[in-house]
Parts: structure tokens; sequence; C-alpha cells
């Protein structure tokens, strides 16, 4: 049976149809979901995607995170169900207290747009399985608030749990405390990242790799990481 | 109507990006010994009436909406009328 990951749009989502695109490229079929809702139409997985939901008033990812739909949200996390949150999706999962710590905006004060190199430092979540630990990943990188920050207490549990997923790799683009690029729960159900993995998925549209120009496709294991958590959870 | 006034700081101990940069920017213009800058929010809720119960609302909705926090400290809930 075809996975259903559900895409969530917020008002000022930007990433959403990207993610759809992201999902149904990964062999899932991809289920618009809306945030006035509160009917997540029986999806397997959701994604909370990137851009600017309420124009990051008050704070990014703040206003979103009280969204009627996020009450659903919470829920199905609790029950495992896998939710990745893809840079302003992330910084709904920290608002929401679905992931530990918070996002401020970048040590520089630029909103910053590269091809970013990851290391994957966890991967026995559902979203990174497909991954080895170690391995460096290449994906798009776009925010303004993507500063991670957390308590020395918070920081300890993280990095002793090994709840840090992936870690920035060759420059910190945004001052993250100890490199950190994204999260997972400690069931690892729940992913937030700041880079996006939905731009690089297709041959042709992804960042730059020695082979070829725009050939990068490193994103993807997120999506068949799910599929396959979720097939190994049916059988 | 009152009005109820909700202050908003960065906790002290985490870095400021903003306050950062105006200061590295008051300190390039040689301008009035600053030593440091922080910015936070204020917020202003008109009120009905400020009784006990709705300060009790308005200190909920400081602690849980108007600030995160992980990131911030309510500093001030103060009436003003």
């Amino acid at each position: 049976m075809t996975a259903r990951i559900g895409v969530i749009t917020f008002p000022g989502s930007l990433d959403d149809g990207d993610a759809q695109r992201a999902v149904r490229i990964a062999g899932a079929e991809p289920v618009a979901l809306w945030h006035g809702s509160h009917d997540l139409e029986g999806v397997d997985a959701l994604v909370l995607p990137g851009g600017f939901s309420y124009g990051d008033y008050l704070r990014a990812g703040a206003i979103a995170a009280l969204s009627p739909i996020m009450s659903e949200v919470r829920d199905a996390a609790a029950k495992g169900m896998p939710v990745l949150g893809i840079c302003n999706g992330f910084q709904m999962l920290v608002e929401a207290h679905l992931l530990p710590g918070g996002l401020i905006r970048n040590a520089h004060q630029q909103f910053i747009r590269r091809d970013q190199r990851l290391r994957v430092e966890n991967a026995s979540t559902a979203w990174t399985s497909q991954f080895e630990v170690g391995e460096e990943i290449t994906i798009p990188l776009k925010n303004g608030d993507g500063g991670y920050i957390c308590s020395a207490e918070t920081l300890a549990r993280i990095e002793g749990e090994g709840l840090v997923a992936f870690r920035y790799v060759g420059v910190n683009p945004n001052g993250s405390l100890d490199d950190i690029a994204g999260l997972a729960n400690e069931r690892g159900n729940v992913v937030g990242l700041m880079p996006h993995p939905e731009h690089a998925v297709e041959p042709g549209f992804g960042p730059d790799t020695a082979a070829a120009m725009r050939s990068g496709v490193d994103g993807l294991s997120f999506f068949t990481s799910a599929i396959a958590s979720l097939a190994a959870a049916a059988a | 109507m009152p009005t109820i006034v909700v202050d908003v700081m960065p906790k002290s101990e985490l870095l400021d990006p903003q306050g950062k940069a105006v200061a590295g920017a008051l300190a390039r213009l040689e301008v009035g010994g600053v030593s440091d800058v922080r910015i936070g929010k204020r917020f202003e809720l008109t009120v009905a009436t400020a009784d006990e119960a709705t300060l009790a609302a308005v200190e909920k909705i400081a602690a849980e909406i108007l600030s995160n926090a992980v990131i911030e400290d309510v500093v001030g809930i103060e009436v003003v009328e």
C-alpha cells in the first residue's frame, strides 16, 4: 500500500508544494492539509513545511504552533506518527514543545541561502534510517532565524541522549550551539531541521555535486526513510 | 479602558543578535559610552477591566504565548490606566 504523507499548509508557507513533490518523487502519496482544520485525513506521516508563517510575527513559528491542526499534530506525534519539520516547520515544532530548545535570529543578522554540508549524527530516526551515521550530505539552507539555542542542561541532555540528528559541517551558518542543524525526539518519530531536504530530491533541481551541476538528491533519503519506517511498522 | 503592558526580554545568558548589532553600530559611531544593548518586546493589551482574574489570565498568556521560556523572560506585567 502506498504511504500517505500529509503536508500542512499554514498562512505564509512557501515550500508546501516542494514538500508534496518530494513525497511524490520518493514514492508516497502527498496529501495537502490545512492549518485551520482539525482533520489529518488519515495520513501515515506529516511534514510541516518551510516558509514564513504569519510573517514570523511574535517569534518564527510561534503563531502557527497555535493553529487548530497543531492539537492533532501533537496527538499524532505522541502516538508515534513520523513528523518532519523543515525550517519554519522546525521552528513550529520547538514552539509547540515537540522538540527542545529554540531558534533565534542568525548570529550575523543576515538571511542566508547556501548549499549546506551536514553530517548525519543519528540514523535511527523515522526520517534518517536510510542514512549512515557520519555520512555527509549537501542540501540547501535558507533562513533568517536559524540559530539554535537551549539551556546548558538541555544541551547536555540532547547531546547525551543522541538527539542531535544533523550537524553543520565546514561552516556554522547561523551561530547554532554545537553546530546543531537538526534534532529528533527521544522516540525518533519527530525530526526537525533548518536546511531543506525537499529541495534536493530530483536531478537537475538540486545542489551542485562533483558529478554534475544541480544533480544533488541527498534530500530524498529523508522521505524514503519515512516510507521505510512506515512499511516496517505495518509489517 | 485599562491597558496591561507586558515586557519580554531575551534571556540574559543567551546571545541577542539584534542587540549586539545595535551595540556594534553605536561603538562605530563613538557615541555615549554604551557597552551593551539588549532588545526586547513590549506588548500593550487592552482589557475591559484589570481585575485579578484578568491579570491572572494575562500572566498565563505572557508566560505561554507572548514569550518562549526557552529563550525569553517576562520581565514585567503592569496595569496602565
